[in-house]
């Protein structure tokens, strides 16, 4: 049921495993910042569950072969928060996870955005908001024209879907019935600034979520909604995406910002704020007591 | 120095009709050739494209920031995309595309930007380009072509099947006076002599080399034996030949349907500063937007006629 090109044996969905996956993600995620005393932490950590759950039982890959034709593609395209991204292609094998050491630094392979030709097993550039997704279009509209079944896996922030071009292409995505292409909004009711809103301790949301879903759908998508954060509704979530057929899908899942450290979590200010040394242990002691 | 030696052939030719022609016997020899056209292929004459190859034509809308990213997706799988769009929304428009997702991966997409520069007749300033050229070449890895003539852009076409980095076509609207016969090699990235002199070099690109040659006789009246040279190809300049045409008559005037600033001028003053220091006269669109007018108009009132461009010549040699 799951697709991976692993042993059968290997493709039951291990909860622990996953849970544990991503509890190591969020850590390097946040050593990550530390170190390079740059990033973006708090997108990171509401979207290392989703990262977990394709990377490790959906997505079919071959790490030891990133360019490999017929796997399945994968788009960032909520960029600035790679820090999750790379700790979950290091674990999964795509390169030694001592190389997360380098992120920051000159010449690392781990740019501060996803940079396609940098790092093998980036199937699109992105960073600047809005522009991955486009280029996720254009992948799942190439399988449909060469006729080849790999599927296109695209993420988004909820803050990003403000931007125009998101729309744009959500547009031709609909308009082409494309299928093969499943959208995941990591819905974290954060961006950077966003609006004051009636309950001063709290910023608004980029969008209402009835308002978002009301986009997706009037441009021709299948909305489905999940938690973004429990296994078990993500696989499902995963799974009926995949038997849609004649439209795209997006799966809207709601996340909190900074998940997983409790003074980071749906607090805005961890967008891109850097841990301090005391900061950083109390988030690694955090995660490590959730186990 | 490449030289072109044949006679130009009688007729004159439209580049929109040669793209749309020779794109689509390109993608009948070559299954990977797919056509995206930002909703005017029934003004670029796509429509052609679209008849002999409906399924690699991707109707992509009134959107053409998402037009190139999609044109970049489809470069990762195999494809040869060739975005048609105007220029003006092409290279404006989705600027941030093109700098994210084509300049800096290096993806193999074909930007043709139709009907750039002045001579979009009525339309005026929101559809016209005089700086297309400038902010293209300032994109680190990409190419920049403007073809003088019908036959050079059918010969442009043909070659970038072949070119593995972005690309970016500059094409004229309307018809134009030929250049070149079908002896002619496009060589890129080669400049390419089409008259040889001795005391001025002019230098020109795109379809206003045709009104340079237009004004020849004029400027020959006056008594000057330019050395004419063809600069189709913007980025990467043909520096040697540039170098070389200054060193040979020690002046230089350029002339270019586009802005004095970031175009063929720019360049060519960026490269003799350093290699071959020569007093260069920049004649082009003066820093400003134009506006709606007739084309022969436009081409008049902003200095690029050939009438213009001789006395422009004429009286910066005599001054020099």
């Amino acid at each position: 049921m799951l697709r991976s090109d692993e042993p059968v044996e290997d493709r039951q969905p291990d909860l622990e495993r996953l849970r544990e996956l991503a509890r190591r993600v969020r850590v390097e995620s946040v050593r990550a910042v530390a170190r390079a005393k740059a990033g973006h932490p708090g997108g990171s950590l509401s979207a290392t569950d989703l990262l977990v759950a394709l990377y490790f039982t959906e997505l079919n890959i071959r790490p030891d072969e990133p360019r490999w034709d017929g796997r399945d593609r994968y788009v960032h395209s909520k960029g600035h928060a790679c820090e999750a991204l790379y700790a979950t292609m290091a674990l999964r094998g795509y390169f030694p996870l001592e190389e997360l050491e380098t992120f920051g630094r000159l010449n690392s392979r781990l740019q501060g955005h996803p940079d396609m030709t940098r790092l093998p097993g980036l199937d699109m550039s992105s960073g600047a908001l809005g522009v991955g997704f486009t280029g996720a279009v254009g992948i799942a509209m190439g399988s449909r024209l060469r006729g080849s079944n790999e599927r296109t896996w695209v993420m988004l922030g909820d803050g990003e879907c403000q931007e125009g071009v998101v729309w744009e292409a959500a547009f031709i995505a609909g308009r082409y019935r494309l299928d093969n292409l499943v959208a995941i909004v990591d819905f974290n009711e954060l961006q950077q600034t966003g609006w004051a809103g009636t309950d001063p301790t709290r910023r608004e949301a980029p969008w209402e979520f009835e308002a978002l879903a009301g986009h997706w759908a009037a441009a021709g998508w299948a909305v489905h909604e999940t938690d973004g954060h429990d296994f078990p509704a993500i696989l499902g979530a995963f799974e009926r995406a995949r038997s849609v057929t004649g439209r795209p899908v997006v799966i809207i899942a709601r996340t909190t910002k900074g998940k997983g450290v409790s003074f980071m979590e749906a607090n805005s200010l961890w967008h891109a704020r850097v841990p301090t040394e005391d900061e950083l242990a109390d988030a690694v002691r955090e995660l490590d007591e959730a186990i | 120095m490449k030289q072109f030696s044949g006679e130009a052939t009688l007729g004159r030719g439209s580049l929109r009709d040669a793209f749309a022609v020779t794109i689509t016997k390109l993608a009948d020899e070559r299954s990977d050739i797919a056509l995206l056209d930002g909703d005017n292929a029934n003004s670029s004459q796509a429509e052609m494209f679209a008849a002999a190859h409906p399924d690699r034509f991707l109707q992509m809308g009134i959107a053409e920031q998402n037009m190139v990213g999609v044109a970049a997706g489809l470069a990762t799988m195999g494809f040869m995309p060739f975005v048609s769009a105007y220029a003006c929304f092409e290279v404006y428009r989705a600027h941030d595309q093109i700098r994210v997702l084509v300049s800096q991966t290096g993806l193999p997409v074909r930007l043709v930007g139709g009907s750039a520069g002045l001579l979009f007749g009525l339309a005026g300033k929101t559809h016209q380009t005089p700086d297309d050229v400038a902010v293209m070449r300032a994109m680190p890895g990409m190419t920049v072509i403007a073809p003088g003539d019908e036959i050079e852009t059918r010969q442009v076409l043909r070659w970038a099947l072949d070119y593995p980095g972005p690309l970016y076509l500059r094409l004229t609207r309307g018809t134009s006076t030929h250049l070149f016969d079908e002896t002619y090699e496009f060589e890129f990235p080669r400049a390419v002599s089409l008259r040889d002199g001795s005391d001025v070099a002019i230098l020109s690109t795109g379809v206003q080399t045709t009104r340079v040659l237009d004004a020849l006789p004029e400027i020959e009246a006056a008594g000057y034996r330019p050395l004419v040279v063809h600069v189709p190809t913007l980025k990467p300049l043909d520096e040697d030949a540039i170098v070389e045409a200054a060193e040979r008559t020690g002046r230089v005037v350029t002339v270019e349907d586009h802005s004095i600033i970031g175009g063929l001028g720019s360049a060519v003053s960026e490269v003799l500063s350093a290699r071959r220091p020569t007093l260069v006269h920049r004649i082009g669109v003066q820093d400003v937007y134009a506006e709606s007018a007739t084309n022969d108009e436009l081409l008049t009132k902003y200095g690029l006629s050939a009438t213009a461009v001789a006395r422009s010549t004429i009286d910066w040699l005599s001054a020099t």
